[in-house]
């Protein structure tokens, strides 16, 4: 449904009249928020643990070069085949020669934004490949056509009606007369379908929550164990991963998983938290036969080199979206890109540029509920300020907000203005209290009444009274 | 209190007169020690829409033992400016403020949202400045404060002028929930009025979807955002919401006048301070309800 985030105000509209995503978007205050709320006050240290998860982000992006070189090190010294690609498009071509090389007609893949980011579905399928999601949500919204609208939760704009027909409609070779108690009964079903997939497939992709820079290993966290099937099963397994999701230690990545999954999910660890060092070794039961890891850039050395250094702490727990009343109103799909929500705001002008995105920073009330919940305590309202700044500095302002600062630096001419503007807009406002609709107000009085003034300015009232009568 | 000498220095600088005059004013003065100034900083918003809340808020800073200054050379904090990416005239305005309040002991904003601008983000904008200026924007965000959390942290207020009687609910608006901690201020002046209670609606602290221009420039996503608010305060079964910050309450009555729901809005001061002459926010003059 979505168009791009230039479309913003557009998409946003659609998503408030569409009942269905409404229906979907009202469970995330009792699911995901209440989740977490829960997680946290069984979890005494929580505001200590975010201190120390924005140390240990902030001092890896210090010196992420490296922390990067380390880990490739290591990853080498693992049996990994470590790939850098400084754009979407050579981190698609690099992935597409891996599959090419491994003779692949199948890839299973687990869930990864950053795969998302660089379009490597559609580049896969271009070239021949069957790509099949395997994380349900990501399944769901592939048989679909649709891209995920949250990034944790890729389906959360969804009901369980809607999955129920979708599954009838495509896995039509099943019983006709099957029934949906619940969603456990949906996940049956998708893993009965998936499991032929892991076990046909010639290569796996998964993302990474983390790379680790000590030991060259990748962590993939998930609720469903489809992500250990992807990495397992085929003869390849090809990890795709930003530059920031590295980390120096075992150690930073427990503290980094404590908070991840409280503040995704509510959980205090997630059902399956994997490790993976190279491929299978000598005497391995199991593993993959070769290990390739592609790190993309994608336009964040430019961000961390930049203002907006602070967004690449992030850890993709969604958390932010979740309790933001921006995304709560709209859902994922209208923000017009991969990341949505306050994250979104922030990362979407940085690696498709301000032009395209400059929407995303000023829709937002700036409540800052999205800061008290960021588990390494990024400043998204600051940053969002900060693109605002910086579209300032390119385009100016709006000529009615320049007249009212022009106003602002000249306390007389300030004053005066506003006793006028209190006289004619309290004549006529006065009878009613409200008005319904004003001229320069239009936004405002198309949902509701703009209060009258009552007439004379504070300042004008209190010269009268109370100034120049000596004390 | 502030110590004589420091009055001294401070009046001769302000007026001009001779140390000796000055002297012998206090001198006069019966209670003598001085009580402490404090500068009333109004928002662009009371002074332009609402002055009842103004009047308010000076009976309650006086009534708290401060003496009141309206200094005429304040407009606005910035804020639409600064969150609109003009930080130029944001840091000018913020200029303007911190020499218009240079003579006062406090600065005391009836809105949070206003208060955490003067208190958090106007140092900011002279961060990369000389240091005598960032100096002086510092000293000037001490003594900045809400309304509220003046009265009752740092006057120690505990009983209040108002008499009003009836149940009220209070929605706490985020600037000055998240950036300045206020949360109990408002509470505990309330419940120092014996005839008020305070039922609390559900997510009190969720956002109303005012955010500045927010509310005009994207329209239909504040409106999903407010029709929550209201549908959330109006479960509270109260006929009066307060709140710390005129904006969000415009917002709120706003749409409460447009969707005939019979719920009005006050600012917290009014109600604090018995100014209840005027009608409630968005309301005509002859509005007949008490609150």
């Amino acid at each position: 449904m979505s168009a791009g985030p230039r479309d913003f105000k557009a998409n946003a509209a659609t998503a408030i009249a569409d009942a269905g995503l409404q229906r979907a978007l009202a469970g995330l205050p009792g699911g995901l928020v209440a989740q977490r709320t829960a997680a946290v006050a069984r979890c005494p240290e929580f505001e200590a643990l975010r201190d120390q998860g924005r140390d240990i982000r902030d001092h890896t992006l210090a010196n992420l070069d490296l922390y990067l070189e380390q880990f490739e090190t290591n990853a080498k010294h693992a049996g990994s085949h470590v790939h850098w690609a400084a754009t979407a498009t050579e981190a698609c071509k690099i992935i597409a020669d891996i599959c090419a090389f491994a003779n692949a007609e199948l890839v299973v893949k687990g869930k990864s934004m950053v795969s998302e980011e660089i379009g490597l579905n559609a580049h896969l399928q271009r070239g021949g490949l069957e790509v099949v999601e395997t994380d349900l949500g990501e399944y769901i919204i592939q048989n679909r056509g649709e891209t995920p609208s949250h990034i944790i939760a890729p389906a959360i704009h969804l009901t369980q009606a809607d999955v129920e027909a979708d599954f009838r409609r495509l896995h039509d070779h099943l019983q006709k007369a099957r029934v949906f108690h619940d969603p456990a009964d949906l996940v049956a079903e998708a893993r009965a379908i998936l499991r032929e997939k892991f076990l046909a497939a010639d290569v796996g992709i998964t993302g990474a929550n983390f790379l680790i820079s000590e030991t060259g290993s990748s962590i993939i966290v998930t609720n469903e164990g489809n992500g250990d099937l992807t990495q397992i099963l085929p003869k390849t397994h090809i990890v795709v991963a930003s530059i920031e999701k590295v980390v120096p230690t075992l150690n930073d990545a427990a503290t980094l998983l404590k908070l991840l999954a409280r503040s995704a999910t509510g959980q205090d660890m997630t059902a399956y938290t994997t490790f993976a060092t190279g491929p299978r070794r000598a005497g391995d039961l199991d593993g993959p036969e070769a290990c390739h890891i592609v790190i993309v850039d994608n336009g964040r050395s430019e961000m961390l080199a930049g203002d907006m250094r602070e967004a690449l702490r992030c850890i993709r727990c969604g958390a932010c979206m979740n309790h933001c009343p921006v995304y709560n109103a709209i859902g994922g799909h209208a923000y017009g890109w991969v990341y949505p929500g306050p994250i979104g705001a922030v990362l979407t002008p940085g690696l498709l540029g301000l032009e395209q995105a400059a929407h995303l920073p000023n829709a937002s009330t700036f409540c800052g509920a999205c800061e008290t919940v960021c588990p390494v305590k990024i400043p998204l309202v600051k940053l969002m300020r900060g693109w605002r700044t910086a579209g300032h500095e390119c385009n100016g302002g709006a000529w009615p907000l320049a007249a009212w600062s022009f106003a602002a630096r000249r306390p007389r001419l300030y004053h005066g203005s506003a006793r006028f503007a209190a006289a004619i807009l309290g004549a006529i406002g006065r009878s009613s209290g409200a008005f319904h609709w004003l001229p320069f107000a239009r936004g405002w009085t198309r949902h509701r009444d703009l209060a009258a003034p009552q007439g004379r300015t504070f300042q004008q009232l209190w010269s009268e009274t109370k100034r120049g009568v000596p004390r | 209190m502030l110590s004589p000498k420091l009055f001294v220095q401070r009046n001769h600088c302000l007026t001009g007169a001779t140390s000796i005059t000055v002297a012998a004013s206090i001198a006069q003065k019966p209670e003598y020690p001085l009580k402490p100034r404090a500068g009333l900083f109004v928002t662009c918003l009371v002074d332009l829409f609402r002055p009842s809340v103004g009047f308010a808020a000076a009976k309650l800073i006086e009534a708290s033992g401060c003496t009141v200054d309206v200094p005429i050379g304040q407009t606005c904090c910035g804020q639409p400016a600064y969150n609109s990416g003009d930080r130029y005239s944001a840091r000018t305005i913020g200029l303007q403020t911190i020499r218009a309040f240079a003579g006062c002991d406090y600065v005391v904003v009836p809105s949070g949202s206003c208060a955490a601008m003067l208190k958090l983000h106007v140092p900011k904008l002279f961060d990369d400045d000389a240091s005598q200026l960032r100096a002086e924007a510092a000293a000037f965000a001490e003594r900045v404060h809400e309304l509220t959390s003046f009265l009752v942290h740092i006057r120690g207020v505990t009983a209040v002028p108002g008499t009003y009687k009836g149940r009220v609910t209070y929605h706490d608006a985020c600037s000055g929930l998240r950036e300045l901690g206020i949360r109990p201020a408002p509470r505990k002046l309330l419940s120092a009025m014996s005839g008020v209670e305070l039922v609390e609606s559900q997510n009190a602290d969720a956002c109303c979807g005012f955010g500045g221009l927010f509310a005009e420039k994207y329209p239909d996503i504040s409106n999903a955002i407010l029709s929550k608010k209201v549908a959330d305060l109006a479960a509270s079964q109260t006929p009066l919401v307060l709140s710390g910050d005129l904006g969000c309450l415009m917002n709120i009555a706003g749409k409460c006048s447009r969707d005939r729901r019979g719920l009005a809005c006050r600012h917290i001061a009014e109600v604090l301070a018995d100014e209840l002459t005027d009608p409630p926010i968005g309301m005509p003059n002859d509005h007949a309800v008490a609150p």
